[in-house]
């Protein structure tokens, strides 16, 4: 999100919540959450992309509902009211194609208006097809997690990923000359992915509470969250949602926009002068000595946390100014002394998801066999299977594969060291300092190996990565 | 504990701003003179210029205060055994597509010349806009440096009266400029349009964010200048100069034959005034002779010939007249040793523009 974006957002919200108080705020919420995916989605090579980008999040989360929803709340009328509220706002965005002064909330000019028709009738009828296999709903959730699985590795794999966009070049009448990966990016999927597969692993496992469309919608696609996080939780967020807003409180002011202040100076100020002067593909080639390559590594550390976790912060700010307390995600992750409690404190709720809907279960089936393998090997097997997911998460590259397995490696190694050195650490560390010089070496060392374990999360390739290593290191 | 009142910490908060803008405006400080550079990072070997600060980890901004301090000759104080040499020009002495070394200054500096027994040291302090009155300011700055030698490399271009405030350096510096006018004789026209003049809001904090935000910008950008020494932008593939023309005969509206009264001598003899009794050396520099289509019209790019013929009799009697140290190099760089301008070269081309004005740096020595 830009500046102008955060700041015509927050005044939005401040607006409603001291105007409006509780009249009206959930519908609010989601509207404004539906035109935002389409203000935020950038324009597209791919002729009419950017306008049904966001309208295939729709279909997509609408569907999720569908198939997650128990019958009765699903037979609700209100339902098929903020459904065709919901049509109405989409398609008065497609209507501005005829009036360019209000082009205000897409890239382009949006496309025909039979297409967007055509695409809620597909929906609709989709949905009706639905209805009518409700008795095989434990499959059909199946079938929704493998699609939106597919889907995401379909945007995160750059194979994949080109041959999407060939399609749909070839789909809206283009040439493929000029095919790139980079043609298709779908703003928020990653979260909205996840927040998906959350509600579907929920709803079979019988914990999915029971939402009207418009509170499902406005939780997948929160518009302060919409973009960098953090990843709620549904049955959290719709108590919030739920909650009755009695208006913003002085205090509540005060803490949203401290937090929305802190959140904009993290992120315009510190992170946006570090980006300056952080590693990348161009400058790592070009730096001289160790000592600067340290200097634009550390750069690279610190502009990234301040990035993301005052992202973090505005979302935050914007949220509680509506009265949604949305989690934390960071919590000076910098200042951890191991690897484990770092990874407890950086985006934390990707890795509380992770731990949920991953590590967990992956442990309790490792455990379940008949002969179980040993616990370093579960341990090992698991953490670096998660730590490659996390990376793959963020694209299916070799360096995102070489930054997970750095941090899967790193975490097993820290387990296993704990376990043969934790009674003599204790043993030795009898005195405030003997504790404060483990508890600094800790915090040096694991940051250095975060920052280091970052080359490969900033670079494009292996090679280069390497490279910049050896240079960390005096070799190169 | 006494509560917090949120409405009166946003009230004071806003009057707080509003009071540090109006001191701000009132105060106009001096920060251009603080500088990272020299201190933390090594200064630069040329003043600060980029249109892509992104990649040339260098950009374009108008404090001269912050210019000059980011420059190594800042940081420098001046040795009993140095013989120091400033050079002011245009893009050819800042070096378009030139590392630092390979620019004039740097091959002067390669050399290793001794004049009288001292140790040569040549400054960059070329900026890439033609205009007289742009080098003319940057002058003033330089004489702070006690140089023993001026080298003032110009070219017919630079003299064109319209072209002399038009540069956005000396847009947004009219104070500067009214200072020459005032100790130097300048002739400026009071209500000239090029000059940006700033009404109070525009000194303030916030109507000045962008000089702010550039100072700021300089001395990051000095991590990368420190960490990689690059200062500029070097594609792999350029555009030659150009060697073929139209048949064009006009030069800048101006008609045959050129006048002095047609160019800003008073500029030039303003630049002199400055640097009062420190030797300068006025080069009229090295430019692409083209044997292209229309050659026997146009020498290149910028000058029809009869323009420039006419320039280079006016420099040397100018000079003649008023007792100016003058060397016409014009043509002593062969065209293939131009790069994507008449007036850009190449290392070598730099090379021999250094060998031929050494003598004249070591005759000048005292």
């Amino acid at each position: 999100m830009a500046l102008e974006n955060i700041l015509i957002l927050a005044a939005a919200s401040l607006l409603w919540a001291t105007t409006f108080r509780n009249h009206g705020r959930t519908w609010f919420m989601l509207i404004a959450s539906v035109v935002v995916i389409f203000w935020l989605q950038p324009a597209l090579p791919i002729r009419g992309a950017d306008f049904f980008t966001p309208v295939a999040t729709l279909v997509l989360v609408v569907l999720t509902w569908f198939i997650t929803t128990d019958d009765e709340t699903r037979k609700q009328r209100k339902n098929i009211i903020i459904l065709a509220i919901v049509a109405g706002v989409v398609l008065l965005l497609n209507l501005t194609r005829f009036v360019p002064q209000l082009q205000l909330f897409t890239a382009s000019r949006p496309p025909q208006l039979e297409t967007t028709l055509l695409v809620f009738l597909i929906t609709g009828l989709t949905l009706i097809a639905l209805s009518r296999l409700t008795r095989f709903s434990a499959s059909i959730l199946t079938v929704g997690l493998v699609l939106t699985i597919g889907l995401f590795l379909l945007i995160k794999i750059p194979a994949l990923s080109l041959l999407l966009s060939s399609f749909l070049r070839t789909l809206s009448g283009q040439s493929l000359t000029n095919v790139s990966i980079n043609d298709f990016r779908w703003m928020g999927f990653s979260y909205v992915a996840f927040r998906l597969i959350h509600t579907i692993r929920d709803k079979q496992s019988g914990r999915f509470p029971s939402v009207d469309v418009g509170e499902f919608i406005t939780y997948v696609i929160f518009f302060p969250a919409f973009t960098a996080g953090p990843i709620d939780r549904l049955e959290r967020f719709i108590k919030d949602l739920r909650a009755p807003f009695a208006g913003l409180t002085l205090e509540a002011f005060y803490s949203a926009g401290q937090r929305l202040l802190l959140g904009l100076f993290k992120k315009f100020v510190i992170a946006d002068a570090l980006a300056l002067i952080a590693l990348n593909d161009t400058n790592a080639t070009q730096v001289t000595s160790t000592f600067w390559m340290w200097v634009i590594v550390y750069a690279y550390a610190f502009q990234i946390y301040f990035d993301f976790s005052g992202y973090t912060d505005i979302a935050l700010g914007i949220a509680q100014l509506l009265g949604i307390k949305l989690p934390e995600n960071f919590a000076s992750p910098y200042l951890k002394p191991n690897l484990t409690q770092f990874w407890n404190n950086w985006h934390m709720t990707l890795t509380q998801w992770f731990r949920a809907y991953f590590f967990n279960p992956i442990t309790r089936w490792l455990r379940s066999w008949q002969k179980p393998m040993s616990i370093p090997m579960m341990i090992l097997l698991t953490q670096v299977a998660t730590m490659l997911l996390i990376g793959f998460w963020h694209g299916v590259t070799w360096n995102f594969t070489l930054w997970g397995l750095w941090h899967g490696l790193g975490l097993f190694i820290h387990n296993r060291w704990n376990d043969a050195t934790k009674a003599k650490s204790a043993a030795w560390a009898t005195s405030p300092t003997k504790l404060a010089i483990l508890n600094v070496s800790g915090i040096l060392f694991t940051f250095h190996f975060v920052a280091i374990g970052w080359i490969f999360f900033a670079l494009s390739s292996p090679i280069t990565s390497w490279q910049v290593i050896l240079k960390l290191f005096g070799v190169q | 504990m006494n509560q917090i009142k949120p409405l009166n910490v946003l009230i004071k908060g806003l009057l707080l701003f509003a009071l540090f803008n109006l001191v701000i405006a009132a105060w106009q400080p001096g920060v251009g003179q603080l500088s990272l550079y020299n201190v933390l990072y090594p200064g630069r070997e040329r003043l600060p210029f980029g249109e892509n600060p992104k990649q040339s980890y260098n950009l374009s901004l108008f404090d001269l205060d912050a210019m000059f301090a980011s420059h190594v000759i800042a940081g420098t104080p001046k040795a009993d055994d140095e013989f120091r040499v400033v050079i002011v020009g245009d893009s050819s002495v800042w070096g378009t597509l030139l590392k630092p070394e390979e620019t004039l200054a740097g091959q002067l500096n390669a050399d290793n010349l001794n004049a009288c027994g001292k140790t040569v040291r040549a400054y960059n302090l070329g900026y890439p806009t033609i205009s007289l009155t742009k080098d003319a300011m940057l002058l003033s700055y330089a004489v702070q440096y006690n140089p023993d030698l001026v080298i003032w490399m110009t070219t017919l271009d630079a003299f064109p009266l319209e072209k002399q405030t038009s540069t956005p350096l000396v847009a947004n510096n009219v104070e500067k400029v009214r200072e020459l006018a005032t100790s130097y004789q300048l002739r400026v026209e009071a209500d000239d349009p090029n000059f940006e003049v700033k009404n109070f809001w525009q000194k303030t904090f916030v109507g000045n964010r962008r000089a702010w935000a550039d100072f700021f910008r300089l001395q990051i950008y000095g991590v990368m200048w420190s960490a990689t020494g690059i200062d500029q932008v070097y594609p792999s593939e350029y555009e030659k100069a150009q060697t073929d023309f139209e048949a064009d005969e006009s030069y800048h509206d101006l008609t045959a034959p050129l006048s002095e009264d047609n160019l800003a001598i008073n500029a030039l003899e303003t630049g002199f005034r400055v640097v009062g009794e420190t030797p300068m050396l006025l080069v009229n520099e090295p430019m692409l002779i083209s044997s292209g289509t229309n050659s026997d019209i146009r020498y290149n790019f910028f000058y029809p010939r009869w323009a420039y013929d006419n320039y280079r009799e006016i420099m040397t009697s100018l000079s003649q007249r008023n007792g100016w140290m003058y060397a016409d190099l014009w043509d002593i760089v062969p065209a293939n040793e131009f790069t994507n301008s008449a007036i850009h070269l190449t290392p070598a081309g730099e090379n021999m523009l250094a060998e031929n004005l050494a003598p004249y740096i070591l005759e000048n020595c005292k």
